[in-house]
């Protein structure tokens, strides 16, 4: 083996993570292989430096309120869904009406009427085009069961 | 199975069913490991604090869609680490975006600034490696921060990260490497009287 095959080892041996044998097998390598030796040196240099640094943790307030941040966030969640529901309905029947009204008003020019119908109708071809993509890619889409 | 796994499986299953109160036994156990990985992440305490938070919100909601004998935290991690790296994304996009309004557009492909606050007891070696790992590379930065912050085993940092231990070691010598380059102490360089 070259000593570039022998990287994994250097870092479970660095990292206390080798088995009894792998650790024999590598200590092996390691006194016939200066180049590896002084390698390990400095990564365990690195790594009594790197160990100094610890992060600076938040204060027990912080944990106390930090549950009642993520049940807020929830409810919240559910909160804007339900919004988002009832205001989505109220328009699609506050524009259902406001139609209803002026296609019934005899005072409204006809070319008006038809001109709003038509773009009513672009409108419902386009949602529909786009709907019916979105499901297609969707269906077509290898990784979406991935990592679940 | 120890009594800690039965205890979390418990609470998942309970969770599916739309209980906050178990989620609530899920989020206490993995708030401070989730707050140390983000801040290991993107480098600055509040974002860290509102990603954390983000990644358990994201997670309850979907957490009907794992499937039952999953653990949590490794399904967790991923949520919490795709967060963290589209927040990234979003703070390099900005800072580029703000350097070539300034017109110097060379300086634009900046790194990740690392707030020196996060790290306790600082001294100018501490931030200097804090910085260095700010530098390396999102997949470099990661096994570092589970290895050394988080203190993670290596299976579990593969379980955490979907690929074999082979691939943590090769990451990890790597990502030493690069910290090695960053901070000078390959070749019997020194970094404040360590040698």
């Amino acid at each position: 083996m070259a000593c570039h095959d022998y990287k994994d080892l250097m870092m479970g041996y660095l990292d206390e993570e080798l088995s009894d044998e792998q650790k024999r097998r590598f200590e092996e390598h390691l006194a016939g292989c200066p180049e590896c030796a002084g390698e390990l040196k400095e990564f365990r240099r690195l790594k009594a430096i790197t160990d100094e640094v610890t992060l600076m943790e938040p204060e027990d307030r912080l944990w106390q309120d930090y549950w009642s941040g993520v049940y807020n966030r929830i409810e919240r969640g559910v909160g804007w869904a339900v919004f988002s529901v009832a205001a989505i309905l109220l328009t699609i029947y506050g524009g259902f009406r406001a139609i209803e009204e002026i296609v019934r008003d005899p005072h409204v020019e006809l070319i008006f009427k038809m001109g709003l119908l038509a773009l009513l109708a672009g409108l419902a071809i386009l949602f529909v085009s786009v709907l019916r993509e979105r499901i297609y890619f969707w269906k077509k889409d290898r990784y979406k069961d991935v990592r679940r | 199975m120890s009594s800690v796994c039965q205890e979390e499986a418990i609470a998942m299953r309970r969770c599916r069913r739309g209980s906050p109160e178990a989620f609530e036994v899920l989020v206490n156990r993995y708030m401070k490991d989730a707050y140390c990985i983000a801040l290991g992440l993107v480098g600055d305490r509040e974002d860290a604090m509102d990603l954390s938070q983000e990644a358990f919100v994201r997670a309850y909601r979907n957490i009907k869609h794992v499937k039952p004998g999953r653990k949590f935290f490794p399904w967790f991690y991923q949520i919490l680490k795709n967060l963290c790296v589209s927040h990234l994304r979003k703070r390099r996009h900005r800072q580029a975006a703000s350097l070539d309004a300034e017109g110097c557009p060379e300086a634009a492909a900046t790194e990740d600034c690392f707030s020196p606050e996060a790290v306790a007891d600082r001294n100018e070696m501490k931030d200097r490696v804090w910085q260095a790992i700010g530098k390396l590379d999102d997949k470099h930065r990661e096994v570092i921060i589970l290895r050394h912050f988080q203190n993670m085993s290596y299976d579990e940092i593969s379980e955490a990260l979907f690929c074999n231990k082979g691939t943590v070691t090769s990451r990890l010598y790597y990502a030493r490497k690069r910290l090695e380059e960053l901070l000078g102490t390959a070749n019997g360089g020194c970094i404040n009287g360590v040698s």
